[in-house]
């Protein structure tokens, strides 16, 4: 019997590459970063091969980089692959020529993804593959995780016979997220396919100096075009090799494939042509359909690319009348999308007579749900004499007419699958829950069981909601579940925000986790919800999991007690033995992580049981509580119509009318999405407050504000708005008062860590302290929006902004976004939008903070009262800083040219006003609001003027105004794949920003190691630990010498932070700020953030400096190091994390080695630095006090 | 005369002479343990493996290797998921096994913790480890006002009984002193299954720091004085207890060594006087006590064992309440009204 394993496609394909290859070039990128995650975790671990070896896995710096890599791997003879997707497989598109031109064996595996276009997306179309097609490659589509293994295996056996190289793909997060149980292929399934001999004739075509050759020469006309014809006789015979693969594929295993498979009725009329995992659901409803004696058929593709139209034609039935082609991607301005032209071209090559009428359409892009109705709607749509060509399905089209019309509300999905759909947290562990219960149910009974997963749009906060079928038969179900037997709400607040009973078939059983007693449980219900409870005769049952949790010291990690009652309700299997089986998942998940974590999660499973209560439904519903608007009735009209929706989970809906073209969306929208997510918020206490302004500064969210106002303004304030005398030199007769927005806070309580000032009664307490959010909700709205309408402190008075007391009265105009809570990076972003948001342009590179920036429904950047606010945009990763560098070159032209025409304007507008506009002392906010007044009288003298230099001087004179351009991303584009753009734009000497949130990581993709990564931390592509120091990218910026380069942490010094961010943008030139962000991808206690930043400066592993070539000028030292010498060790700062205490769990050897080595670079550094700072010598070499932190020498007795 | 004879037993164990090194940062490397060695210590108590650090340990790992996962589609975790990690007592027990080679010395492990559980399960895998003998500290500061006393002291005797149960090699327990009655206690121990007694841990005591309004976590190494306590107690508990004693906190001469031994231990355990003078103390210390031992014609060190306990002293009452009386009223004012003893 064959193995049966419960893996994702990403891992099915993965299992296959990595024996199959003997080098492995990665560069993460959703969705396919987990392939080459597993792919270096099993070389780290020592995992072999088929032939014996541990394949070599290397990082690159880039897609574009792998590419090259590969290229030169297989040059010399390697079985080399790679994994990529969307923008990364663009990147390796001119190595790709290559390669097949060069007719050189190997397979990439590709998860699927749509291209950035009018936005970005990380979900999945074929976009990315289909904008490959000409580059020559083979393309393999596999539509199910058991076809993304068995495609990996056949693409690799092909590849060496046809010398043609594959793209084998599959469908980013529908395959490659997957969860499906599939019949695992071992290591003699690999052997029976794959030809040693073609590897070794691989290898013997490879370069060597034993035998020289000369490959990629330059040609001329004489030659090319012939050279490029020879390789004809080798695509003709890729075909056939495939389906001799899959034939000999199907005696190993059963499972039998063809380039094109036909499913349906041998006298089907209609057939539809697709590829990818939308063929399952086509061979589902296909299966229907016929059942209703529908004459239908389907063909999958198989093989895409060579396309064999004599293949194609044989597997059409003759019968057919028309076929309808669904292609996942959009190529605009085409004759029609290219799956189509192909068929479209077979036909006509294909068939002499009796050809049937083709058209074509689009759908699932982007992930977009893609059902058996809508191919129902199709299928009715072919049935008329003249059926629409170049449709859209599954979407409203209300501009071009083009969509389909269908019946959402069919259903077909098979009685005999049981569904669950679970709706939780990202942080309560109800995912992996569920990933363990479906491996569970899949590799311990017959059941053949699928999982897939929705997560949400922000990073704190993240809902997540599961989709799980089981069933007797395989599940070809690719879409969502439509009708779910069994619901689970892990979260309580869930059930006023979203309708999760949406999908809830009648008679289906609910499972609420409550925090209220089961008597209770029901009138804490949402009217509308007890209303569609009892319409649906839903079963409910409910649990304090937290509780229970809690109780038996698992904290929040309720998860394995709702997976308890989740076995226990379903009756997937008998409860005992469903009990003993997710005691062993336990313990095979979490018993590496220690025998405590084990015992108190079988714990959880003991008390689960005994907590689980039904709930009596009434017959009418009893509530008194009625489920909020999704926005506030004050939004503008877009947040109404567009935003609220999309908030509401009905994006789907949305007409094709209602978005924008161009992708150009409002700023300001993150505040009409009240999320409440936190538990505790904090409250300030103004009798302890030094008004002092960490809090605000430090404030990730932007929900701690502080304003400072004449008493009057506070004459109509609500009940319970505090003030204090305001503590500022010339405003002892104001008011100060701090805000929390409550329903914004997300609860990290950085704010409270941060704060110096403590009460005198009882030191355990601040100036701000934690509180729960549920009590304080209502007043804390009404606290807000008074707080909002006080006015602000004017930007041009006297007040200088270069303190941290004084920066906390600058409007933030970076809110609410969804970053992670007590992020690192989002508090520079804030202060950033604080000095000089009103008048900067940001060029966002992609990642962290372009996905908590620019991430729809919501998005943080937003404006002031005078509508001024941050422009905002985001390119690519790999080219952000000359994205930035344009940006900053247009206005410097547009500059140049407003002033030339002043200048030929000067007496038609007054000789004076053009001088002062040519001559303003922009320096300081009083300067910059003088010259905006000035722009305005400009402007209006030349309204109504009909010459075409006014109107050219009126459509640019707000560039008169000093605009600062902020190029803005985090380490992975700045140390890597932007490092080549980023240094040139650093040598351009333009004025230009450029600010680094460095986490040391990849964090977006999941802490994948960048060359910012320290000596020892453990991240992804590193699992042993990074064994070279970071890259030293301030000191590479220094050498120019004419950029300001500063290396701060606002943790350890946020008067320095502040400091460099006014000398950067006030610096004539380029500039940049190297920002340690503390990281989720560290493995802390985010509350500590800040905490951590200290303890890396203090150990001098982040010292602070600022190199001012200005300061030149003046004879001074342009480097000037804010960081004391070294008080600490590394350790001391390092062991506080979990990138670095798992080394020395994984590896304690290596890790005291690398730790050693860590502390010796930082060291000697220092003493580099503080040479180019010019310290006295005689000070001597700092020795960091001996380590004290780790966990085994916390306590001791002596 | 001769050379005294040092040697003393201590949980069955030979030992050439009574000081051996108590539970300390010392010990926390394997050149820690070999510089003890060589500066002559008669065996090393492990620094201890804490039940909360276990626990902690492998909670922190699982608690980050959690944290935020599953939450973002891009990012469904931040580590990699290695297949096996060393996590709970690895590193100590690695330590132990490495001691144990590379020295010739006794090595005892040391557990430090206060609840039945599956950490004491890491008592076995100590013998496992060749660890001669373990030491078993516990130490619990009651702060719940609903936990009486015997409630206390039966959590502790049933991790006595636990440990002893998993191990066949000798248990000594290390406590402190704040018992209602500690002669009774100490039979319990015994029974349960200890063959000696530690007498006595510190208490852990922070400190306040008035610049930052904290509780710092504080422990001042011992003073020679402090040894006053368990002096004591081995005295009267010498002949009515079967375990064999270590007396510690305060050793910091011979002078405390030789009163040790005569109020009957067996052994004295050092930590504070070699991590503020260096581990070479061993060696004067040893050279004093023979000295001493010589001067004062002593042949060996069994022959004072216990000599001083309350059953051998003339006036057994020197350790009772009637004594305390008399001390108390030595003190007489001066002329000048100041007390003076």
């Amino acid at each position: 019997m064959r193995q049966v394993i419960t893996v994702d496609g990403n891992e099915a394909v993965a299992r296959v590459a990595h024996k199959l290859n003997e080098v492995i070039a990665i560069y993460p990128i959703t969705p396919s970063s987990p392939m080459g995650e597993f792919a270096d975790q099993w070389s780290a671990q020592g995992s072999p091969n088929l032939w014996g070896t541990v394949p070599l896995v290397q990082e690159m710096q880039s897609e574009g980089g792998a590419a090259g890599a590969v290229h030169g791997a297989l040059q010399t003879g390697a079985l080399t692959t790679t994994f990529t997707a969307s923008q990364g497989l663009l990147l390796m598109i001119p190595n790709m020529y290559k390669i097949a031109g060069e007719l050189t064996s190997t397979v990439f595996h590709i998860a699927a993804r749509s291209i950035a276009a009018q936005g970005l997306s990380i979900f999945g179309d074929h976009s990315d593959v289909m904008a490959t097609r000409a580059t020559g490659w083979a393309m393999l589509f596999a539509g199910s995780v058991q076809e993304a293994q068995d495609f990996a295996l056949i693409a690799q056996a092909s590849t060496l016979e046809s010398r043609i190289p594959f793209l084998h793909i599959m469908d980013g997060f529908r395959t490659s997220h997957e969860v499906m149980k599939i019949e695992a292929l071992d290591d003699e399934d690999l052997r029976a396919l794959v030809n040693e001999e073609l590897i070794r004739a691989h290898r013997a075509r490879a370069l060597s100096p034993d035998r020289p050759v000369l490959r990629g020469t330059a040609q001329n006309p004489d030659v090319y075009f012939q050279a490029r014809e020879t390789v004809n006789p080798y695509y003709q015979r890729v075909p056939g090799i495939v389906q001799d693969y899959m034939n000999r594929f199907a005696e190993r295993t059963g499972r039998q494939y063809r380039l094109f498979d036909y499913y349906g009725a041998p006298d089907a009329e209609r057939v539809v042509v697709l590829m990818g995992s939308g063929a399952e659901t086509a061979q589902e409803t296909i299966e229907y359909l016929q059942a209703q004696d529908e004459k239908v058929g389907l063909v999958k593709v198989r093989l895409y690319r060579p396309f064999s139209v004599e293949a194609f034609i044989g597997a059409l039935p003759s019968s057919v009348r028309v076929i309808a082609v669904l292609d996942r991607t959009k190529e605009p301005g085409s004759a029609g999308e290219p799956l189509y032209q192909d068929v479209v071209t077979a036909v006509a090559e294909g068939l002499s007579q009796n050809r049937p009428l083709v058209i074509g359409g689009r759908y699932g892009l982007s992930s977009k749900e893609f059902t058996p109705a809508m191919l129902i709607g199709l299928f009715e749509e072919m049935k008329k004499p003249s059926p629409k060509n170049h449709f859209t399905l599954g979407i409203h089209d209300d501009v071009s007419h083009a969509s389909l019309p269908y019946d959402p509300n069919l259903c077909i999905e098979p009685p005999e699958v049981k569904r669950s759909v679970f709706w939780g947290l990202g942080s309560d562990g109800t995912v992996g829950a569920n990933k363990n219960s479906i491996k569970i149910i899949g590799e311990e009974t017959d059941f053949y069981a699928q999982g897939y997963f929705v997560y949400d749009s922000k990073k704190s906060g993240a809902r997540t909601i599961s989709h799980l079928r089981f069933g007797p038969k395989p599940i070809r179900s690719t879409y969502l579940i439509q009708e779910a037997d069994f619901i689970a709400v892990h979260q309580f607040g869930f059930l006023e925000r979203y309708n999760v009973l949406e999908t809830a078939r009648e008679g289906a059983t609910l499972l609420i986790n409550s925090p209220h007693d089961p008597a209770e449980t029901w009138n804490h219900l949402p009217y509308e919800v007890q209303a569609r409870i009892i319409e649906k005769k839903l079963t409910v049952y409910t649990i304090n999991a937290y509780k229970v949790a809690r109780d038996v010291g698992l904290g929040n990690l309720m998860n394995t007690v709702m997976q308890v009652c989740f076995f226990a309700l379903s009756g997937v299997l008998p409860r005992e033995e469903a009990i003993g089986k997710i005691k062993e998942a336990i313990r095979k998940t979490y018993g590496k992580r220690g025998e405590a974590v084990v015992r108190k999660n079988f714990a959880a499973v003991d008390a689960a049981l005994a907590h689980l209560y039904p709930i009596e439904v009434p017959a009418a519903p009893t509530s008194t509580l009625r489920m909020p608007p999704v926005v506030s009735p004050q939004a503008p009209a877009f947040v109404q119509t567009v935003t609220a929706p999309m908030l509401a989970g009905k994006g789907d809906n949305l007409p094709v009318s209602a978005l924008p073209a161009d992708g150009t969306y409002p700023t300001g929208t993150s505040q009409w999405e009240k999320r409440n997510i936190a538990q505790e918020v904090p409250v300030w206490d103004p009798a302890v407050c030094i008004q002092c302004g960490k809090c605000v500064l430090v404030c990730p969210h932007a929900v701690i504000r502080a304003k400072v106002a004449p008493p009057e303004a506070f004459a109509q304030a609500p009940a319970g708005f505090q003030t204090a005398k305001a503590m500022w030199k010339g405003l002892e007769d104001q008011r100060y008062t701090l805000q929390v927005a409550v329903e914004d806070c997300t609860g990290c309580s950085l704010c409270v860590e941060v704060c110096p000032a403590k009460n005198k009664s009882q030191v355990g307490r601040k100036a701000i302290n934690m509180e729960p959010q549920l009590p304080l909700r209502a007043q804390g709205r009404e606290h807000w929006e008074f707080f909002l309408n006080l006015p602000d402190y004017p930007r041009h008075d006297s007040l200088s902004f270069s303190t941290v007391k004084n920066v906390q009265l600058l409007q933030p105009l970076f809110e609410f976004s969804g970053a992670c809570a007590g992020c690192g990076e989002t508090p520079y972003l804030k202060l950033l939008s604080q000095l000089f948001g009103d008048r900067c342009l940001i060029a966002n590179a992609t990642g962290c903070s372009s996905i908590y920036g620019g991430n729809l429904p919501t998005t943080p950047w937003t404006k002031n009262r005078a509508g001024r606010g941050p422009a905002w945009s985001n390119s690519l990763f790999e080219d952000n800083a000359e994205f930035g560098l344009g940006m900053r070159l247009t206005l410097d032209k547009q500059n140049q040219y407003a002033r030339e025409l002043l200048g030929q304007m000067r007496e038609k507008l007054g000789a004076e006003l053009v001088d002062a506009l040519l001559q303003a002392d922009q320096s300081d906010e009083a300067g910059i609001d003088a010259q905006r007044e000035r722009v305005a009288l400009l402007k209006s003298r030349l309204e109504g003027q009909e010459d075409a230099k006014a109107k050219d001087l009126l459509s640019l004179a707000d560039v008169l105004v000093r605009k600062s351009v902020w190029i803005v991303g985090g380490d992975g584009w700045a140390y890597d794949i932007g490092f080549g753009g980023l240094d040139h734009v650093l040598a351009s000497g333009r004025n230009v920003k450029l600010l680094v949130l460095d986490t040391e990581v990849y964090s977006n993709t999941g802490g994948q190691s960048s060359k910012a990564t320290s000596l020892g931390a453990v991240a992804k592509f590193a699992s042993g630990g990074k064994s070279t120091p970071k890259k030293d990218l301030g000191r590479i910026a220094m050498s120019y010498g004419y950029v300001y380069v500063a290396q701060v942490a606002m943790g350890a010094n946020d008067a320095q932070t502040v400091k460099a961010f006014l000398e950067a943008e006030s610096y004539p030139g380029p500039a940049l700020i190297i920002a340690y962000s503390h990281c989720i991808a560290h493995g802390i206690d985010m509350a500590k953030g800040m905490e951590q930043q200290k303890l890396a400066a203090e150990s001098a592993y982040w010292p602070l400096f600022r190199y001012d070539p200005r300061l030149k000028a003046q004879g001074r030292n342009p480097f000037q190091l804010d960081s004391r010498p070294p008080k600490i060790g590394f350790k001391d700062y390092a062991l506080h994390e979990n990138r670095y205490r798992m080394l020395r769990q994984i590896n304690p050897q290596a890790a005291e080695q690398m730790f050693q080595a860590a502390q010796e670079a930082i060291l000697a550094r220092w003493r580099d630095y503080e040479q180019m700072a010019g310290v006295a010598a005689e000070e001597g070499t700092p020795q960091p006090s001996p380590s004290t932190a780790s966990p085994a020498t916390a306590r001791e007795e002596v | 005369m001769s050379k005294p004879d040092l040697s003393t037993s201590y949980l069955g164990i030979k030992l050439a002479h009574p000081v051996v090194a108590s539970a300390s940062p010392l010990s926390y490397t394997l050149d820690g343990i070999r510089r003890l060695e060589d500066a002559g210590v008669a065996a090393v108590v492990m620094y201890s493996l804490f039940e909360e650090q276990i626990e902690q340990e492998s909670h922190a790992l699982h608690h980050y290797l959690e944290y935020g996962t599953h939450s973002y589609a891009e990012a469904l975790d931040y580590f990699p998921q290695p297949d096996q990690f060393n996590v709970g007592p690895h590193e100590y027990l690695e330590l132990l096994r490495k001691a144990k080679e590379a020295t010739q010395i006794p090595i005892m492990g040391s557990l430090n913790g206060v609840s039945s559980g599956g950490w004491i399960e890491y008592a076995r895998m100590m013998q496992e480890a060749g660890a001669d003998a373990i030491e078993l500290n516990l130490y619990y500061l009651p702060t719940d006002p609903t936990l009486t006393g015997l409630e206390v002291e039966e959590m502790y005797l049933d991790v006595v009984r636990d440990v002893s149960q998993s191990v066949t090699i000798p248990i000594a327990v290390k406590v402190g002193p704040y018992f209602s009655n500690f002669t009774h206690m100490a039979a319990r121990f015994v029974q349960a299954g200890a063959s000696g007694l530690v007498l006595f841990n510190r208490f852990y005591q922070p400190d306040f720091d008035l610049e930052h309004l904290e509780v710092t976590p504080n422990l001042v190494l011992s003073r020679a004085d402090e040894l006053r306590l368990p002096l004591t107690w081995i005295a009267i508990l010498y002949g009515r207890i079967q375990a064999d004693f270590a007396i510690t906190s305060g050793v910091h001469s011979h002078l405390e060594v030789l009163k040790g031994m005569m109020a009957g231990a067996k052994v004295v355990m050092m930590a504070s006087e070699l991590l503020k003078n260096g581990v070479e103390r061993v060696g004067a210390i040893l050279q004093d006590l023979q000295t001493w031992m010589q001067e004062h014609e002593y042949e060996s060190i069994r022959q004072m064992q216990g000599s001083m306990s309350q059953k051998h002293v003339a006036n057994p009452d020197a350790f009772e309440r009637g004594n305390y009386m008399k001390v108390l009223r030595s003190w007489r004012p001066d002329p000048t009204g100041r007390l003076v003893k």
